[in-house]
């Protein structure tokens, strides 16, 4: 689905990614974890096309096809679905004309009819009672006035129409209560099915409790340092970041 | 032969034959009138008033008086094609500044009101001009006034007796053509609404064809006590059209003003709207959308001037500015020592789309009371890039993705226009001007 070697981007001078090399294959759940800083949201925007950063050496191919080559859009109308740590506010662009906007884009590009507006509306009330999300929400303007829990909430209430095939949530689980938690939870495991894939970004265990990934990362300054399986996640949580940084230093 | 001379030439050159026709108090004015604007001439870039907006391109071309009467042969459907639905209501056309009966449409009104062109007022009804027209609008300091009054002699007259309910709105269509040498048209319009009344007038400019031509157009509104008067304007002229215009509004105790201006054509525009809180307890809001691209120019000038205590004033313009375009904002608040427990509000918000737009934002507050509340605030600035990633990280393309923003940006001042037809036909004209069509749907 997803392979990545070797991946380097930088900010004006600043080099953020320091080669990346991550293979998420379909049917898999990846967590990415690591402090503050290290470089998540930048990897997860980078895959979404955002061009504040600029790629300076490897590659990403996304389906078999070159990832860095597409525009956002592109990436968007193929299945890739980031849900950002920082939702933006859009004052005036509603969040059901864009995501009819999204999705008919979508589905042309795949030669498919557009949703007349009866089928949008159906399946949009029907995926926004599975996220629990107020469908007052979705007709006001895109995230504008949410609060920090409702902002999170909307990102996979947009996934959950979406249906992409790679989703990346970018700290999605962080300043939600228990049950806001569990909906996002079972949001992304709806979602979850043998030919798509998932990246989380999460500083916390506790989602993976709910969404059990196959491999874990650690992300550390630029590079990924570390790899493993769920209990991966445990160990961290347990030791903290220190326990990384000693181990490298040894190293 | 100056510019001034130019205009002043004319002016005696119509004297003969129009200026004699009028009312004595009416001659007088205009020969103070034209008598200012010899004194005053065009302002230049050293005028403060007029310092980011220069008029020599109107000063130094030999305007003529327009004729209505040469372009007679107009027909409703060529109308149709540049006005939005104001056919179906009230509506008086005017072609290059003359009244022209054939196009217009006048629908039955309550007792007492009067709609007619101004050259007929100044026939049937003087004396009820008499203690308004020229009265508010002054051209001790404004050249444009002063010639507008010098050459007064048709445009709108509106009047409603107390507590008079116009439903409809009435439309004022200013239609402007070319014919042959360059013209100059100066519309002249009065609405006066006694106590408790309640009426809504929308002035449209329009042109039929690019010629270069002038319009230098004033508005005076007289609202009584209590009265409620909604006044929109919509310049839609084509972009060889040079447009100036004053609406100058008197209000008295609590009186409910609204002034909504559009500018979305013309070469060269300005429009000054004057506002005098004359008593207490006034009420009024200002909105204006500016959208100017290509070398378009356009300065909004406007004042509030709170005179009487418990005013309030809510003024909100906007400006999308693309190309090499010029947008001015001068929004002058003043709060006489009188005024207290006034509350105005400001905010004039920019978005500019190219390198070489530009835009001059320049609030200006004057309270001499000390009991007041007055905010302020302007911003420049361009698309946000974090919202264009977001929506084309959902999918939208680049272009529909910047068009949606720009719509999101103007079409906020549009939904508080009043008068349906005029907001739906002005949400339509928006999405041709968007870097691409986006479809019109419920729920932007
Ligand atoms: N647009 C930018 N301009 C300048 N520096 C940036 C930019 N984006 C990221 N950085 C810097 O790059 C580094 C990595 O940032 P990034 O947001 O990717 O970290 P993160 O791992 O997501 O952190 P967090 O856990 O706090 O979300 C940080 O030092 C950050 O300040
Ligand atoms: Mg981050």
């Amino acid at each position: 689905m997803l392979e990545i070697k070797n991946l380097r981007a930088k900010v004006g001078d600043r080099e953020i990614l320091k080669g990346i090399s991550l293979t998420v294959k379909t049917g898999e759940v990846h967590a990415i974890m690591g402090p503050n800083g290290s470089g998540k949201s930048t990897l997860a925007q980078v895959l979404a096309g955002r061009d504040t950063y600029e790629v300076t050496g490897g590659e990403a191919t996304y389906q078999g096809k070159d990832l860095l080559e597409m525009a956002p859009e592109e990436r968007a109308r193929q299945g890739l679905f980031m849900a950002f740590q920082y939702p933006v506010e859009i004052p005036g662009v509603s969040t059901m004309y864009l995501l009819r906007a999204g999705l008919n884009a979508a589905r042309k590009q795949q030669g498919l009819e557009e949703l007349d507006a009866m089928d949008f509306l159906s399946l949009v009330k029907e995926q926004a009672k599975l996220v629990e999300m107020d469908e007052s929400l979705m007709n006001r303007s895109v995230n504008e006035g949410f609060s920090g829990g409702e902002k999170k909430r909307n990102e996979i209430f947009q996934m959950a129409v979406l249906q992409p095939k790679l989703a990346i949530l970018d700290e999605t689980d962080s300043g939600l209560d228990i049950d806001a938690l569990r909906i996002v939870a079972n949001g992304v495991n709806r979602l979850r099915g043998p030919d798509r894939a998932i990246i989380v970004v999460t500083h916390y265990q506790r989602l993976l409790n709910y969404i059990v990934p196959d491999r874990v990362h650690v992300l550390y300054e630029g590079r990924i340092v570390k790899s493993g399986g769920k209990e991966l996640a445990l160990e961290l949580e347990d030791k903290g970041y220190s326990w990384i940084e000693e181990k490298l230093a040894r190293a | 032969m100056t510019a001034t001379d130019h205009f002043i030439s004319e002016f005696t050159r119509l004297g003969r034959e129009s200026a004699a026709a009028g009312p004595a108090w009416l001659r007088l004015a205009r020969e103070a009138a034209v008598e200012r604007f010899r004194e005053l001439g065009f302002p230049t870039l050293d005028d403060e008033e007029w310092k980011y907006t220069n008029v020599a391109p109107i000063a130094r071309t030999p305007f003529r008086i327009g004729n209505g009467f040469a372009v007679r042969g107009l027909t409703v459907e060529e109308l149709q094609r540049v006005t939005f639905g104001e056919m179906d209501c009230t509506h008086l056309v005017f072609l290059n500044g003359r009244f022209a009966p054939e196009l217009s449409r006048l629908r039955p009104v309550p007792d007492g009101v009067r709609i007619m062109s101004l050259a007929a007022a100044l026939v049937e009804e003087p004396d009820r001009l008499e203690p308004h027209l020229s009265r508010h609008a002054q051209f001790e300091d404004h050249a444009f006034v002063a010639l507008n009054t010098a050459f007064i002699q048709d445009g709108a007259f509106v009047y409603l007796p107390r507590r008079k309910v116009l439903e409809e709105p009435i439309h004022l269509i200013f239609v402007s053509a070319p014919n042959g040498s360059p013209r100059v048209s100066h519309p002249r319009n009065l609405i006066v609404a006694e106590a408790g009344s309640q009426a809504a007038v929308v002035e449209s400019y329009v042109s039929l064809g690019e010629a270069a031509y002038f319009t230098n157009a004033v508005t005076e509104v007289v609202a009584g006590d209590g009265a409620v008067v909604d006044h929109c304007k919509l310049q839609r002229e084509s972009e060889q059209a040079y447009h100036v215009a004053t609406l100058q509004a008197h209000l008295s105790r609590s009186a409910h003003f609204a002034s909504h201006s559009v500018s979305l054509g013309g070469a060269l525009v300005r429009n000054d709207v004057n506002i005098v809180l004359d008593a207490e307890g006034v009420d009024c809001v200002l909105n204006g959308l500016y959208l100017a691209q290509g070398s378009q120019h356009i300065d909004n000038h406007t004042f509030i001037d709170h005179a009487r205590p418990h005013g309030s004033s809510r003024e909100f313009y906007k400006g999308v500015l693309s190309g090499r375009s010029h947008g001015v904002f001068n929004g002058k608040i003043r709060v006489r020592k009188d005024a207290q427990k006034t509350d105005a509000k400001q905010t004039n918000k920019n978005l500019l789309l190219s390198e070489e737009a530009l835009v001059d934002t320049k609030p200006q507050l004057e309270i001499f009371a000390d009991d007041v509340r007055c905010t302020h605030g302007a911003t420049i600035g361009q698309l946000d890039e974090d919202a264009l990633f977001y929506l084309r990280s959902r999918g939208l393309a680049r272009e529909d993705a910047r068009s949606l923003l720009i719509h999101a940006f103007a079409s906020d001042l549009i939904s508080r226009i009043p008068v349906v037809p005029v907001r739906t036909g002005l949400e339509c004209l928006l999405m041709t001007r968007l870097p691409v069509g986006i479809e019109h749907r419920e729920g932007i």
